[in-house]
């Protein structure tokens, strides 16, 4: 193995803030806004190649069609498409560990979107399992306006 | 410098631009990107079926974005096709415009769309800009982009009373054309009798650079599609040929080279070559239009006499003597320039797109009143960098 000498090697400490902001389009705000005040999942369909996506685009990539006004509401239930476990703990993420992440695909929808799942046990996770979303009692103004699924009972 | 002439003619086929502004909370950034390339486009009378390949190119952390050309397939079009992303500063846009002539130029693709864009609402510059400087040299030492390095040359040149003027009339010039201008961020419509008033009460940032001399943070994106010669010929009837470009890079911070080179700048080394290599012995007699990338009056002004590799005062003459207007002997920025609307990453394309509507004779009512056969545009980045692109009207040189 290759040893370096660093000895006397000054290193620069430093830190930077990264302070941002983000426009989420007329789109994405009718997406967040129809959640919060209705508790609706809203998709847009590209009526070209028939697609429903959830979370909506203001244009399909493939077809480069203007979905922006084609609204189709959605299914609070659908299916976990893929999943992972989360085995650590950290002061960014949203729920202790473990806890479950998953790609779910709404009833009525053609593209998953990510969201916890609760209420059974990591290791009794499968693809394919029927989940039901549970909104939150408080918004956020946020995806997290829906609080997390839970299995279909 | 080693340099080839190109392998095949490659023209400008579409041109989309947004309507530049402070804000754009109506769309998120995939969202205005894909006003542009449906602009340019339409423009072309093209789909996404027909284009090859995408170079798209932002400022570096402007946006706070990772990989910003990969989220932007919702709107860019760029899914399933070939892509670069490009990201030189300031310059970026002609950049993006130099590596598009040259991916087709070579060969490589047929039809290649130039993306540029920038949302400086959403994001913060600093974390960008800050890491221009060396952390061990320079980042205590640094101070912000802004600097009024010009105005004190030009004053101290041509003495404070000329070059304050010359720099104030540089301003309402390009308030004038950008009050023409429909895509327009500012647009004032500034009067000659507020010169004096200007010179005074506009709120100085630094020394005499003032707040009415400088560009705005803007928000828009610009599309340039690019299209080999044959091709160009099948799709319009106006292709705009872009004869030749050139960039010319020099770190001026602490860390590498300064002093150690002559003082000349980027622009005029990049003119000197660029003209050198075309035969061009009097740019300011050869080229009907010139748009510039001018962050600043003062900048604006002070460049001139670089470009057209001008002796003297003559580049205050002509600032002084209108020259630089809609119908004086060398129309510089129709479009009203940066100082009219800068986002950043697409502001630089913009220049090459807006000499290329010139070209075309359809820009609108900023277009100039005689025909147009050789434009030229520029790009400006970092701490002196330069991208310097020739249009023309013929296939005739």
């Amino acid at each position: 193995m290759a040893t370096f000498d660093t000895s006397d090697c000054y290193v620069v400490e430093g830190k930077l803030a990264l302070p941002y902001t983000y426009f989420a389009g007329r789109v994405g705000s009718t997406f967040i806004t129809t959640l919060r005040d209705q508790r609706k999942i809203m998709g847009v369909k590209c009526n070209a190649c028939g697609k429903v996506f959830v979370p909506p685009r203001q244009t399909c990539e493939r077809c480069m069609e203007d979905i922006r006004n084609n609204w189709v509401a959605l299914s609070d239930t659908g299916e976990v498409v893929n999943f992972t476990v989360v085995r650590y703990d950290d002061k960014h993420l949203p729920r202790k560990a473990p806890f479950v992440l998953a790609m779910i695909k709404l009833d009525g929808a053609d593209t998953p979107m990510a969201h916890i799942v609760e209420g059974i046990d990591p290791e009794n996770m499968t693809e394919g399992l029927k989940v039901k979303a549970v909104f939150a009692d408080q918004t956020t103004n946020t995806i997290l306006d829906i609080d997390h699924f839970e299995p279909v009972k | 410098m080693a340099y080839r002439k190109k392998n095949r003619n490659v023209g400008i086929v579409g041109i989309g631009e947004t309507k530049f502004s402070s804000h754009r909370e109506d769309v998120n950034q995939p969202e205005m990107i894909h006003e542009a390339v449906r602009q340019a486009l339409d423009d072309a009378g093209l789909t996404m079926n027909d284009v090859d390949c995408v170079v798209h190119g932002n400022m570096e952390l402007f946006e706070m974005v990772h990989q910003p050309d990969m989220w932007h397939t919702l709107g860019s079009g760029a899914f399933g096709r070939d892509s670069f992303r490009l990201t030189t500063g300031g310059t970026t846009g002609g950049t993006l415009a130099g590596a598009a002539d040259n991916l087709v130029a070579s060969g490589m693709y047929d039809v290649v769309m130039a993306i540029g864009f920038e949302k400086l609402q959403e994001g913060h510059t600093t974390g960008g800009i800050t890491n221009m400087a060396d952390p061990l040299w320079a980042r205590k030492l640094q101070s912000g982009a802004l600097t009024a390095q010009a105005a004190v040359k030009l004053i101290t040149e041509f003495g404070e009373e000329r070059a304050r003027r010359a720099a104030m009339t540089y301003r309402i010039i390009m308030d004038k054309h950008a009050c023409k201008n429909p895509n327009s961020h500012r647009a004032f419509g500034l009067e000659w009798d507020q010169m004096d008033d200007l010179m005074t009460t506009s709120p100085p940032l630094i020394g005499e650079l003032r707040l009415i001399h400088m560009c705005s943070q803007s928000d828009g994106a610009c599309v340039v599609i690019f299209a080999s010669e044959e091709k160009a010929k099948q799709i319009t009837d106006k292709p705009v040929w872009v004869r030749d470009h050139i960039t010319v890079h020099r770190e001026e911070t602490l860390n590498l080279c300064n002093n150690y080179y002559p003082t000349e700048t980027t622009h005029k080394f990049a003119a000197e070559q660029l003209y050198a290599r075309n035969n061009i012995t009097n740019p300011l007699e050869y080229f009907d239009v010139f748009e510039m990338y001018d962050p600043s009056a003062w900048w604006g002004l002070d460049w001139i006499r670089d470009f057209f590799l001008l002796e003297g005062d003559e580049h205050i003459k002509l600032v002084e003597n209108h020259e630089i207007m809609m119908d004086g002997k060398m129309p510089i920025n129709p479009s009203g320039g940066v100082i009219a609307a800068n986002p950043i990453g697409a502001t630089a394309l913009v220049r090459v797109a807006e000499a290329a509507k010139q070209v075309r004779g359809n820009a609108g009512p900023h277009q100039i009143p005689r025909p147009v056969n050789h434009a030229l545009a520029s790009s400006f980045g970092g701490t002196m960098w330069t991208v310097l692109m020739m249009l023309e009207k013929e296939l005739n040189w």
